[in-house]
């Protein structure tokens, strides 16, 4: 209903502007029909989303338990700690420059800024989830006998579920802005390159139609990846479900 | 600071507390670090020193006493006087500083399976559902899946909780969580069980019903149990025994044998159990005392500290 009544107060504002400039909702959805007919949309999406993938899988499987290891051995937190705070306040796109001049113009390069971007939330999210876990879960699981991985897969992340799901869906939507940036800055076949075509050839309602896609394209994906995670979480923690 | 302790009218009056001839009831009071070998002994502390953090705190000086195979002991005494640490040594969660903690004549060196703990906060784990969390330490103790059911059915029976057994930890009430954890606690059928105040949190009538489920159950399964408390009716109520705790450094002040009947239901003919009561809480008092003291005076550091103006006309400004 509101997104019915705000797409009439674009048809009406663009109609007002009437210019070339500031395309309406009709434009938008006649270009983005285009690309798609032409397949170029749809090779986009599908390029960014497996970069998206890959490189989210990365981060996950390495924020984790990085964040994990902070938060349970003094020695990590104490060596790496002060770097990793350090590194979470760079944009990861800046890393970009060293990525390309280490891995040239490839998948790599645009792989570094994903899994750095989304890494450091997960595992800055992972570390305060374990640290911030009631002394006395442990000490339980310690008396039952739990010890080592049991300790740790059985109890401790169970435990810190609902941390680091937050984590993690901070770090798809950090993975996702450094995908973005990243493949506008270079040639690269995915949806930023589209925007690049799109700007190139002054074709706004095309720019506007792929802000569009990618606008639904995470809401979906946050849906599909988060939404069920986030139900368990509710219904075993007794929060409530977002 | 000088003139707040002047000011303090309570520092003079207070006697020492050492352990004063004990009255009627407070038999033997026993402050000693060499303990006698005793043959009946499950566990014991020998001379426990403690201390934690940097600087060094002193949580636990020179305690010493044992548990009898099959006891009921309870652990009284002010909060933060060191009753949970000495819990969490016979555990194994903790290791002393200097002194011995015995397990069947053995020095404790971690956490098994037969010394199971009842947390203050129950400590289910909130991601699986009442069942599960009974069945969890058969798991880890290599139950197979039959056995884990059969035994997770009559522990959830023991403790009234069948129809729950399908609910997570926010579904249910203080009370059911708490019997939820002593399920657990008893699941693998542990020789000593460690109840860590677990039912402070509750209201009156909810405790009372626990402690009497606590009685029958232990009762029931033989089991040895290390109860701590800062309610010295409960401690009255459940212990066979009960050692007196002294607060920082936690020590043992007294040894107070309770020789009431059992099953013990609190009425208003219970004239020996308030006697008990009474003299224990008297002990206690000089204690609890010490302990608000040190307290106030911390708190009047730290408002000095703050402000550095006359510390005399704040008196009395927070009332």
């Amino acid at each position: 209903m509101t997104a019915a009544i705000l797409v009439a107060i674009w048809a009406a504002a663009s109609r007002l502007a009437a210019s070339p400039l500031f395309p309406g909702p009709l434009d938008v959805a006649r270009s983005l029909a285009a690309a798609a007919a032409a397949g170029t949309l749809v090779r986009a999406v599908v390029t960014s989303a497996l970069r998206l993938v890959v490189g989210y899988a990365i981060a996950v499987v390495t924020g984790v338990p990085l964040g994990l290891m902070l938060a349970r051995s003094d020695a990590t937190k104490r060596a790496l700690g002060p770097l990793l705070l350090g590194l979470s306040s760079v944009p990861s796109i800046c890393w970009l420059p060293l990525a390309i001049v280490w891995f040239g113009l490839s998948e790599a390069a645009i792989q570094v800024v994903i899994v750095l971007g989304a890494a450091l939330p997960i595992t800055l999210a992972t570390e305060s989830a374990v640290r911030q876990l009631p002394p006395t879960i442990e000490r339980a699981a310690r008396t039952m006998g739990a010890r080592g991985p049991t300790l740790i897969f059985r109890v401790l992340l169970p435990a810190a579920m609902p941390g680091i799901v937050t984590g993690a869906k901070m770090g798809w939507t950090f993975a996702l802005r450094s995908l973005m940036a990243g493949e506008l800055l270079f040639v690269s076949g995915g949806l930023g390159q589209l925007l690049e075509t799109g700007r190139d050839l002054a074709d706004t309602a095309l720019v506007l139609g792929i802000v569009a896609v990618i606008i639904v394209l995470s809401r979906v994906s946050e849906r599909v990846l988060f939404g069920p995670l986030e139900r368990a979480i509710a219904r075993r923690w007794g929060t409530a479900t977002p | 600071m000088y003139a707040a302790t002047k000011e303090w009218p309570a520092e003079a009056g207070v006697p020492a507390p050492a352990p004063a001839p004990a009255p009627s009831a407070v038999s033997s009071v026993r402050v000693s670090s060499t303990i006698a070998p005793d043959p009946l002994a499950i566990a014991a502390l020998q001379g426990v020193s403690l201390s934690l953090g940097d600087p060094a705190v002193s949580i636990l000086e020179d305690v010493s006493f044992s548990v009898a195979q099959g006891e009921a002991l309870c652990l009284v005494g002010p909060s933060g006087g060191g009753k949970s640490t000495i819990l969490n040594l016979l555990a194994g969660l903790v290791a002393p500083t200097s002194g011995r903690v015995l397990w069947e004549g053995k020095p404790v060196d971690g956490p098994a399976r037969d010394r199971a703990v009842v947390f203050q906060d129950a400590a289910l784990f909130p991601w699986l559902t009442l069942e599960q969390n009974i069945a969890f330490p058969l798991e880890l103790a290599g139950f197979t899946k039959a056995e884990r059911r059969e035994r997770t059915e009559e522990l959830l029976r023991l403790v009234h909780l069948l129809k729950f057994r399908g609910s997570y930890a926010h579904e249910l009430s203080g009370g059911m969580r708490q019997r939820g954890a002593i399920a657990r606690a008893l699941a693998t059928k542990p020789r000593m069980v460690l109840f860590d105040e677990p039912f402070a949190a509750l209201d009156g009538q909810m405790r009372e019903l626990l402690q009497n489920e606590v009685e029958r159950i232990v009762r029931a399964t033989g089991t040895t149990m290390v109860f701590v408390t800062h309610q010295i009716d409960e401690a009255v109520r459940l212990g066979d025994r009960v050692l007196l705790i002294g607060a920082r450094p936690g020590r043992v002040l007294g040894d107070v044998p309770i020789d009431l009947p059992r099953p013990r239901r609190r009425g208003p003919g219970d004239v020996s159990a308030v006697r008990l009561v009474q003299s224990i809480a008297a002990e206690i008092r000089a204690e609890v005392e010490k302990v608000a003291r040190e307290e106030a005076d911390g708190a009047w550091g730290s408002s000095n500290s703050r402000d550095g103006s006359d510390p005399r006309r704040h008196l009395g400004g927070g009332i």
